[in-house]
């Protein structure tokens, strides 16, 4: 039996079978990220909540607790995931001009800033147990309240927990990709990949983005 | 091949991002009272808005995608505002 081939466009060899077109397969793909990223939002939004109720409950001990955390590597670390973010907005844009070399070289350098996120997050935990900050391991409050103190550190390491673990996954897609991309699996029109991790990753950024405000800089200092 | 972005607007966002990062971060040294909470959070979510709007291309793409960003956000409002009412409202009961 002759295997049945007709001529394809470089485009249409890529359409699935389930899809009109490659229009119709991206915006699918997109379409599943988005929603991927709305349960992503409500599984955050469980721990933004909970820290939202005991905030108003116990405010001035949250703002005493608080003040205890490293404002610089929160702050320095905010600055990185952003730049991460740009390089990742490039790669996604590299990875639709079909340049390899620039493509590959951007998810690297994405990954790269996602790695001095997660030392500079390894020195700041490093730090907060040295300064008796852990719930359960040495957890010492000097000032009033200690329990309520400890509940802000519960959220703080549940929040920022959950945060590491989102950027670790998204280090390791982004080196899974680079290899692919070097691999020339993204060529002629085959992004579609690139531009859902994209999607991912400017998710964890904007997740930072509000755990940065509410848990480094509540209150004035 | 599909139509790309203009480099400039990715460099603006970057630079529109950093600038409301050293915002929040200055005006959290400054005592606006319960003002603090709400320029930090109001800025939060600029920068939310502004990062989908362009690194993740909410700006030119479908209705459809609109409907599902907007999908997320809602569900995490109903959350919060019927939880907040109950606590907020246990002291009303005496």
């Amino acid at each position: 039996m002759p295997i049945l081939t007709w001529p394809v466009s470089e485009e249409s060899a890529l359409v699935h079978e389930q899809f009109d077109d490659i229009g119709q397969q991206r915006e699918a793909a997109k379409l599943g990220m988005w929603i991927f990223l709305a349960t992503e939002v409500l599984f955050f939004g469980g721990l933004f909540l909970s820290y939202t109720v005991y905030r108003f409950a116990y405010g001035h001990v949250f703002v005493e607790a608080s003040r205890k955390l490293d404002v610089v590597i929160g702050g320095a670390n905010t600055a990185v995931l952003l730049i991460s973010s740009l390089l990742m907005a490039f790669a996604v844009r590299a990875s639709k001009l079909d340049q390899r070399r620039m493509l590959t070289g951007l998810l690297l350098g994405t990954a790269l800033l996602g790695c001095v996120f997660m030392s500079l997050k390894g020195v700041e935990y490093h730090k907060d147990y040295v300064d008796h900050l852990v719930p359960r391991l040495g957890f010492k409050w000097e000032g009033a309240d200690p329990g309520n103190a400890e509940l802000f550190y519960w959220i703080y390491f549940a929040m920022t927990g959950l945060h590491a673990i989102h950027v670790t996954v998204g280090i390791g897609i982004l080196l899974v990709l680079a290899l692919l991309a070097w691999r020339k699996t993204f060529s002629n029109g085959n992004h579609n990949t690139v531009e859902i991790a994209g999607l991912y990753w400017h998710f964890v950024d904007i997740v930072w983005c509000f755990l940065f405000p509410l848990l480094y800089l509540v209150g004035h200092r | 091949m599909e139509k790309v972005v203009d480099p400039k607007i990715y460099f603006r966002t970057a630079i529109v991002l950093l600038v409301l990062l050293a915002a929040t971060w200055m005006i959290a040294y400054i005592d606006l009272g319960p003002f603090n909470l709400i320029a930090a959070l109001a800025i939060a979510i600029t920068k939310a808005i502004v990062i989908a709007l362009f690194f993740m291309h909410i700006q030119g793409s479908s209705r459809l995608l609109h409907l599902a960003a907007v999908a997320g956000v809602m569900w995490l409002l109903i959350l919060i505002s019927l939880t907040l009412s109950d606590y907020f409202t246990r002291s009303w009961v005496q």
